[in-house]
């Protein structure tokens, strides 16, 4: 038994090593003088101040991005998630499944196909808002599902019948029933379409133009043309913005009371 | 506390869902009095939920169908505008709300002072005994406290109208015969116009005034819980509602003569070879008696014993033995009739069935 538990523990510490162990080297090289005679030889920001002054166009785009996703997808997903968890329709059933496509589908034939529909039109091709579009394609679903598996897990109809009876409209039911009980799953797909949406590469890559650089293909920019330290200290910097805003959403997440309670009926 | 209350009235209210190939619901009409406590009763599938949602306004009636609330013709009328009070089978608390936030949301929507609410809902909690529950969220409370949260929030608006949809189906039988006698008794004090919707006969038979049996999409029969049970319309009501034994024979010389024997039939009564009666309508004579039937089973149910005689007619009689005699299976036992079953008016002998 005490065997058992010992190796337990000590696979469960070679995968975390496994997992947090380059993440570490990183961002050590991030921060070291020089990477090749290692983090003894010295510790510096110079990095990382570099990587700022080069890159912050990029980082900035990616949080407008990020931004511009996360409320189009919130503005479409939420009304979308609901009425196909509410419809009994088997077309709902089918856009369910339509609606995975675009994760299955790779990025980079995503990001073909938009080229091909609207490679055209200069203005917009050219503009940022040629890549939210590509983000929104790959982030609407796992808004629309998020939200879509809530209002299935609550018998939403009768909560809305119920609050009718008692005299509510159409808005105040959306405003004082359905928005808070379905609240953990905007969250948690806001969360989500955030987080892929400043971590993606594919898309992005075919997308942007040298004006809209996004956070993750600076990086790759960064590794492919510059020394592993500013690379490394790029790393980092996605790291600080990334980190906190995960923490905090999710804490959001979590604190709802509807977390426990969502199958007691 | 009393409500003002109205009448109700259903004319001509089908049901047809879209798709579906029958209507659930026949064209019925239905009157109501005011601050009355009607029960719709049926098995699942026979449209008391449906005609309860057409009172509500959750359903439109078909072309041709109208709902009235007093003068005045709602049936165009979301429910949100009609002020009724809705306890669903579930209850459809608000899960992110406490019991105080849920029994004020009502009242909240209504736009009302404050002051004025938390003086309501604190009358309300008193009077659903709920006052030490008031701060609890709802899925700390028991399907007991959750079903008068439900009816506290109901009646919070002062609704013209209570529906109740299976209001007790969900809990367990001890605590639905306590709950149904609490609730009983604030239906008669509120003097609200009732609807309560139930599969539960012994629940009709507690709380209504009148009790509406449905089967198939229709009525079968309207009355008070005493109508219904001794006198039913038609064999659907009869099989529905209780036990009901039914004794074919020959009429001759003012007896029913059957294969248990010759029942001498009770002064001015009507020459008959059929006979309806409840099990509790069986007077058991030890020493000899009019019938005789053999004991075919015999279940012993505390209160009473339910024995199943056979040889008697063509069924098996069910008799209720009251007391603590044993009864043994073949045992030979004599029995007859209270002199009322005479005067039962025949249900329609057709049986149709659901």
């Amino acid at each position: 038994m005490k065997l058992l538990k010992t190796l337990q523990f000590s696979v469960t510490l070679a995968l975390c090593a496994f997992l947090i162990l380059p993440v570490l080297m990183s961002i050590a090289a991030g921060v070291s003088d020089n990477y090749a005679q290692g983090i003894t030889h010295g510790l510096t920001l110079r990095w990382v101040a570099a990587v700022w002054t080069q890159y912050r166009q990029a980082v900035a785009l990616s949080v407008l991005v990020a931004i511009a996703c996360c409320a189009i997808t919130l503005l479409v997903g939420v009304p979308a998630g609901y009425v196909l968890a509410r419809s009994r329709h088997r077309a709902a059933r089918l856009a369910e499944g339509l609606l995975m496509l675009p994760v299955a589908v790779p990025g980079l034939a995503s990001a073909l196909g938009l080229l091909v529909i609207y490679g055209s039109f200069g203005a917009f091709r050219n503009s940022l808002w040629f890549i939210v579009t590509g983000h929104i394609v790959f982030t609407l679903p796992f808004m629309v599902r998020s939200v879509a598996a809530v209002c299935a897990s609550v018998d939403l109809r009768t909560l809305e019948e119920g609050a009718a009876s008692l005299g509510a409209g159409l808005w105040q039911r959306g405003i004082s029933v359905v928005l808070p009980v379905i609240r953990p799953g905007i969250v948690a797909g806001a969360l989500t379409v955030v987080t892929l949406s400043l971590g993606e590469f594919n898309l992005t890559w075919m997308l942007h133009t040298p004006l809209t650089q996004t956070l993750p293909v600076g990086l790759a920019d960064a590794y492919a043309s510059m020394r592993i330290e500013i690379g490394s200290a790029y790393t980092l910097i996605f790291f600080l913005i990334l980190i906190p805003l995960l923490i905090l959403m999710q804490a959001c997440g979590v604190n709802t009371p509807m977390a426990g309670h969502r199958n007691a009926r | 506390m009393k409500l003002d209350s109205v009448p109700i009235r259903l004319e001509r209210c089908a049901k047809t869902f879209p798709g579906a190939a029958r209507p659930v619901l026949k064209p019925l009409d239905l009157d109501i009095a005011a601050g009355e406590t009607v029960v719709l009763l049926g098995p699942s599938g026979c449209g008391k939920t449906t005609t309860l949602r057409l009172i509500a306004g959750l359903e439109r009636p078909d072309a041709g169908g109208r709902v009235f609330f007093g003068a005045e013709d709602v049936s165009a009328r979301p429910i949100e505008e009609r002020q009724v009070g809705m306890v669903f089978q579930n209850y459809a608390l608000f899960p992110h709300m406490n019991v105080r936030q849920n029994v004020a949301y009502g009242l909240s929507i209504r736009r009302l002072p404050p002051q004025q609410i938390a003086r309501r809902v604190d009358e309300l909690l008193a009077l659903t005994r709920l006052d030490a529950l008031a701060e609890r969220q709802i899925a700390q409370l028991s399907g007991g406290q959750r079903q008068r949260v439900a009816l506290a929030r109901a009646l919070a608006p002062q609704p013209r109208v209570l529906l109740l949809d299976e209001p007790l189906t969900a809990l367990d039988a001890q605590l639905r015969e306590s709950l149904r006698t609490e609730m009983n008794t604030l239906l008669r004090n509120l003097g609200v116009t009732t609807v309560y919707v139930t599969h539960d006969q012994a629940e009709a038979m507690a709380l209504g005034d009148k009790i509406v049996v449905m089967s198939a999409g229709a009525i079968e029969q309207i009355g008070t819980p005493r109508d219904i049970y001794h006198q039913p319309a038609n064999a659907v009501v009869a099989s529905f509602i209780g036990t009901m034994n039914q004794l074919e024979g020959v009429w001759r010389d003012g007896a029913l003569h059957c294969a248990g024997g010759r029942l001498i039939a009770a002064p001015g009564a009507q020459p008959r070879s059929r006979l309806w009666f409840r099990p509790e309508d069986v007077i058991l004579t030890p020493s000899g008696g009019e019938l005789h039937g053999v004991v075919e089973s015999a279940t012993f149910l505390g209160g009473h014993t339910r024995l199943s005689l056979s040889g008697v007619g063509a069924a098996p009689i069910l008799v209720d033995a009251p007391g603590r005699t044993r009864y043994a299976t073949g045992e030979r036992i004599g029995f007859s009739l209270a002199a009322e079953v005479w005067h039962t008016p025949l249900p329609d002998t057709e049986t149709t069935t659901c």
